[in-house]
């Protein structure tokens, strides 16, 4: 327990730094970041986990979210790191922060923090796009009229109004998988599946985004909502893949 | 029978609605039970937005209180937004409940909880949505029961033709009563059909089926009498009372939203019943006698609800809650406990006098400081003892200096326009009041820097008050008064500038009033706004006077009625109410003779502290004040010192 009468101001240093990787699954990716955020305290606390707080009037967890997938989208990639007042076994608060949130908001890892930011890790995001009822043969062509140009300009509402950008550069990957032939659902239609590697630019470039790209390149206009994951986000590899960035806080790999 | 899941063809509207996490679930303490697996099946609603009904307290009991019966299942159902509602007509899918995202048509009893008549027309959205005729008389044995409760049904005779029954007081040992009257008639193999299951409630003599009476009409549109249409059924259905709150310490399992919601607290309530005797206020009227929460059972409600929801706020609600007979202890144990944890505790602060204060400095230890409001509800000295509040303008002054000089620096002062008797120079003497608050605040704080905000609520008479018999005031004469007094806030700019206004219009509570006071005429009305378009009356943005007023010209005529006679039209003592066959256990001559003492400015102590006045309530609901102290005192909370991790 905190010492009585404690000044304002004088709350207990950090002495653990914790990076966590956590999902949002089914339904409840039509969790907001804020809502996430608001979740994620009260399983702090339920969890008991010994959280530090800001100094000041109004002391604030210390809590830090790498960027979050847009809401409705799902995500097995999104990274946070909290700052503790108390050392912990980063696997045995895996388990209680999992236990603590709803089914559906999962965490998967979690790694004492090394030097560096999390966010310097990250330059680019892995999603899968489900398109159900479109053929994955007219998903391919679009995708391919959208690889065959230079820039596709797409509009979007933003905090500062419309907005026209390129949706083309900032796409490092993308193909219709070979899944796509599976029927999605029960109802046995067809569902095209997208895989993307989009890099991390400004203004950020999101799935639908891409999905107007292939709207303006190539007419495609998915009749039903398309469904969106997040796999992976980290570091893009010249090889096109895209590294965990908690691999780098993971105690080294003993030799052999 | 099982029953599916709309949620695949509800997953594809909600990309295009706004804040989609509302229509999901997956809130922690939502239960999920195989539906085959239960006999009794209920849908609990709360016919508002879901950012207002999921903190509704009433539902969570009664949805702990059920799912903790193996096999009875409870899930939950709000009103969707017009967004959603257009596109669930177009794509044929139906009201849902958010735990399994089952069809509320296919549950036994569709129970929606009434705090506000305002709420009427969402009831209608929800039915249709669902695929429930909107007509009782039109239901068969594949409908669930529509049951009302809540406030509002003290009074649904607006309703009659909607609901199938109706539920007077406190719920929790009635849905299982309820529940039990289903299971034994199901298991039965349902003998009488519907007609037989609702006169068996209704030989409860406390589950009010409106269709099992009939109500005639004197030629000048009076109601002649109300009497039962059949043999068995009361005369009078009487409210229901839990006594012993310690026994039910629900909610144990709080539900906790993903979803911002209106209120994000573990809420516990103190006590029950309040005999104040403010003779507005309908909740201290129909929800007699106190009954108090001890200060033990209290403090473990609130350990076990932190614990396991998560919140760092905590509300200990009632009525009127400085009233506790343990409250000292209650707060200053509470802040002891929780001092050092990041955990705020409020207590709504609404009687005037320092002692609040005390209690407020006591709980913001933690360093939070929340907000002082209180009620002084009338301006002058005359209107204060019309309406029983028993307040004088010293006593205000005291409070607020009191306040302003421990360190807050702002506080809200709550009143209503409208009120029996008033003129306007009762509510000019509000402006006057706030000045003096303001000149006895800085001259306490030593300091220019202090606000107070005057909040001013239209008065809406409802049933069973000793106001019910009284004329409402119109609505063109409330928003007169608003102005004149906006005027004598700002006569003086240097003391208006450190004011703060806010005021409703008129007009809503006109309405409310027709609904509130209504007979089952006025259902017509209801149906006639929703049809029209009206949703969402309690939200000002989609509330429409004129659709009101419009639907009224067009339906009561019929009957030889209008809006005015609901409303502005006084009652006289020998009047039949569309509600005096509803039993809230209080006597009408003594609801009578307050009114006629408010009208002379006679005031009415608090039974807790004086003797008995004979409102009737106790003999006749067979029922006792239950109130402490136990003198017994929270002990320290042990201290958590590792993670809690799942068992």
């Amino acid at each position: 327990m905190a010492p009585k009468n404690q000044p304002v101001g004088g709350q207990a240093p950090v002495v653990q730094r914790i990076r966590l990787r956590y999902a949002k699954r089914g339904p409840l990716r039509f969790t907001s970041h804020r809502d996430f955020a608001r979740a994620f305290e009260r399983a702090l606390r339920r969890a008991a986990v010994p959280i530090a707080f800001s100094q000041g009037f109004t002391p604030h967890p210390k809590i830090s979210y790498a960027s979050a997938a847009p809401t409705g989208v799902g995500s097995e990639a999104e990274y946070l790191e909290i700052g503790l007042q108390a050392e912990v076994d980063p696997g045995q608060l895996r388990v209680a922060l999992d236990a603590a949130l709803s089914p559906g908001l999962d965490i998967l890892d979690a790694v004492i923090a090394g030097p560096g930011s999390l966010a310097d890790r990250i330059d680019a995001s892995h999603w899968r796009i489900e398109l159900p009822t479109v053929e994955p043969a007219d998903a391919e062509a679009a995708v391919r009229a959208f690889t065959g140009l230079e820039e596709v300009l797409v509009e979007r509402m933003t905090k500062q109004g419309r907005r026209s950008f390129d949706a083309r550069q900032a796409v490092a990957r993308i193909d219709v998988t070979d899944q796509s032939a599976v029927p999605s659902e029960a109802d046995g239609a067809s569902c095209a599946i997208i895989d993307l590697v989009v890099r991390q630019v400004t203004p950020a470039v999101r799935p639908d985004d891409v999905l107007s790209g292939l709207r303006v390149a190539a007419g495609l206009e998915p009749p039903v909502p398309p469904r969106v994951t997040r796999l992976a986000q980290g570091t893009l590899t010249a090889q096109g893949d895209i590294v965990d960035p908690l691999d780098a806080d993971r105690e080294p790999a003993l030799p052999g | 029978m099982s029953v599916r899941s709309v949620f695949p063809q509800l997953e594809q509207l909600l990309p295009r609605v706004s804040k989609p996490i509302q229509y999901v679930g997956g809130e922690l303490g939502a239960v999920v039970k195989d539906w085959d697996a239960t006999t009794v099946r209920w849908a609990l609603m709360y016919p508002d937005a879901y950012e207002v009904g999921l903190p509704n307290q009433g539902v969570q009991i009664l949805y702990e209180v059920l799912n903790e019966q193996e096999d009875v299942l409870a899930e939950r159902t709000y009103a969707v937004w017009p967004d959603l509602e257009a596109l669930m007509k177009e794509n044929g899918v139906p009201q849902f409940t958010v735990d399994a995202h089952r069809p509320v048509k296919a549950f036994d009893v569709l129970g929606l909880s009434f705090a506000t008549e305002l709420g009427y027309t969402n009831m209608l959205s929800a039915l249709d949505l669902a695929g429930i005729p909107l007509m009782s008389a039109d239901r068969d044995e594949s409908h669930p029961i529509v049951l009302a409760g809540g406030h509002a049904s003290f009074n649904p005779e607006p309703i009659a033709d909607f609901i199938d029954a109706a539920v007077l007081g406190d719920g929790e040992e009635a849905v299982l009563e309820i529940t039990g009257i289903i299971r034994e008639w199901k298991a039965e193999g349902c003998p009488g059909g519907r007609d037989e299951l609702l006169l068996r409630l209704a030989r409860t003599e406390s589950i009010y089926v409106p269709r099992f009476y009939d109500v005639d009409y004197l030629p000048d549109g009076r109601i002649q009498r109300v009497v039962p249409n059949r043999p068995d059924v009361p005369f009078r259905v009487a409210k229901r009372t839990t006594m012993d709150l310690d026994a039910w310490p629900y909610p144990k399992k709080p539900l906790v939203p993903l979803a911002e919601t209106v209120h994000e607290r573990y809420a516990v309530e103190i006590f029950r019943g309040c005999t104040r005797g403010c003779r507005f206020c309908q909740a201290g009227m129909i929800t007699r006698p106190v009954r108090e929460r001890s200060i033990t059972t209290v403090g473990q409600m609130i350990k076990e609800g932190l614990e396991y929801s998560g919140f760092s706020e905590v509300g200990l609600l009632s009525l009127s809650s400085a009233d506790h007979s343990e409250i000292g202890d209650m707060c200053s144990g509470l802040a002891e406990q929780y001092e050092g944890t990041n955990v705020s505790l409020s207590l709504p602060s609404t009687r005037v006098d320092a002692f609040n204060i005390d209690l407020a400095q006591e709980l913001s230890k933690n360093g939070r400081r929340t907000g002082l409001t209180f009620a002084p509800e009338g301006g002058s000295e005359r209107i204060r003892k019309v309406i029983n509040k028993m307040v004088t303008e010293e006593d205000l002054i005291r409070t607020v200096v009191t306040a302003y000089s421990n360190g807050w620096r702002q506080v809200k002062l709550y009143f209503m326009c409208g009120l029996p008797t008033e003129t306007d120079d009762d509510v000019l003497q509000i402006g006057r009041m706030a000045h003096e608050v303001i000149k006895a605040g800085r001259a306490a704080a030593g300091t220019k820097d202090i606000r107070c905000t005057v909040s001013i609520g239209g008065f809406v008479p409802k049933p069973h008050t000793p106001f019910q018999w009284a004329p409402m005031v119109r609505p063109e004469v409330i928003d007169a008064r608003l102005q004149m007094l906006k005027q004598e806030i700002n006569s003086d700019r240097s003391l208006g500038r450190a004011i703060g206004y806010r005021y409703h219009d008129g007009e809503p509570s006109l309405i409310e009033g027709l609904l509130s006071r209504g007979d089952r005429r006025v259902g017509a009305v209801i149906r006639r706004v929703w049809e029209k378009g009206g949703r969402f009356d309690g939200w000002s943005e989609h509330f429409s006077y004129a659709r009101w007023v419009e639907a009224c010209a067009e339906v009561l005529p019929g009957f030889g009625v209008d809006l005015d006679w609901f409303t502005t039209r006084e009652r006289q003592h020998s009047e039949v109410l569309p509600w005096d066959h509803l039993d809230s256990g209080l006597d009408k001559d003594w609801l009578w003779q307050d009114w006629q003492d408010s009208t002379s400015e006679f005031e009415q102590d608090d039974c807790r502290w004086t003797p008995c006045f004979d409102c009737g309530v106790c003999p006749s609901m067979d029922t006792e004040i239950q109130i402490g102290p136990t003198g017994k005192k929270l002990l320290p909370l042990t201290p958590v010192n590792s993670l809690r991790l799942p068992a």
